[in-house]
């Protein structure tokens, strides 16, 4: 269904100023999209590599713990929780709370300090708690 | 219903009523992945290391083989859903957005089973 082009059109996204809430929206297709594509294919390549038996499975952390394979790791980890934290605030909207100007930017800011901080812990606790 | 404008052939129809459908779903897998995810990360964690064979051990065991396959069937229905929203609102060539759901579901199904195929095999071998 081609628009006639006289026709006006409502404002695309080019003319608004960039904000926390825009962001967040397109990292949560972003990063949907690396968990499923990388991101999956990571996991399946970790559990077909164990029941592959041990040498393949050696294979696979030597790829894991070679430094560009953490940077991917915890990457991915990141794109996880700031998924999972988007995902929820999604549920907040859905009841048709937040939406108030100050409180969606609010969460939206919350989502990625959320995010940060959990990758943050997480790889803190792998890295330097467990060595 | 007149012939004129896109919106004019289609006012006065109502819903097609399968609009809910994926929204509900979802949703629904979200949960799924959530609660399932949880389970994940914090039995990774509590594992004394990643070898073979504590990872085999781990998986072994219907406790956590069985919520494997789970997440897997969540999360693969769940982004399943999401990368064809994704490709419906980014591929506007109607010859690529329906091989691109093609492949999409072929991607899907194959690495779906290759994962559970692979749980299978370590839980049913069984760490001895």
């Amino acid at each position: 269904m081609a628009q006639p082009p006289s026709r006006p059109l409502s404002p695309h996204m080019g003319i608004y100023k960039w904000g926390p809430a825009m962001a967040v929206s397109i990292l949560h297709r972003a990063t949907g999209t690396a968990l499923a594509t990388a991101g999956m294919i990571g996991l399946v390549w970790w559990v077909l590599a164990a029941a592959s038996g041990k040498e393949s499975y050696d294979q696979f952390v030597d790829w894991a713990s070679w430094w560009p394979g953490k940077v991917v790791m915890i990457g991915l980890s990141w794109a996880f929780f700031q998924h999972m934290c988007s995902g929820l605030r999604h549920f907040v909207l859905d009841v048709g709370a937040g939406y108030e100007l100050k409180a969606n930017k609010l969460g939206a800011i919350l989502v990625v300090l959320a995010a940060a901080t959990m990758t943050a812990t997480l790889w803190a606790y792998l890295l330097l708690v467990k060595g | 219903m007149g012939s004129g404008t896109g919106l004019g052939q289609v006012r006065g129809l109502g819903s097609a009523k399968h609009g809910g459908d994926h929204w509900i779903k979802q949703r629904t897998t979200a949960l799924g992945n959530l609660a399932l995810f949880t389970w994940f990360i914090t039995s990774l964690v509590r594992l004394p290391d990643y070898s073979f064979d504590t990872v085999q051990m781990w998986l072994s065991s219907p406790w956590a083989a069985v919520p494997m396959m789970l997440l897997v069937i969540s999360v693969f229905w769940h982004f399943r859903i999401g990368l064809q929203v994704f490709i419906e609102d980014y591929v506007h060539d109607e010859g690529l957005k329906f091989a691109a759901l093609v492949a999409l579901n072929f991607y899907t199904f194959g690495l779906g089973a290759t994962a559970i195929f692979a749980i299978a095999k370590i839980a049913f071998a069984g760490a001895a």
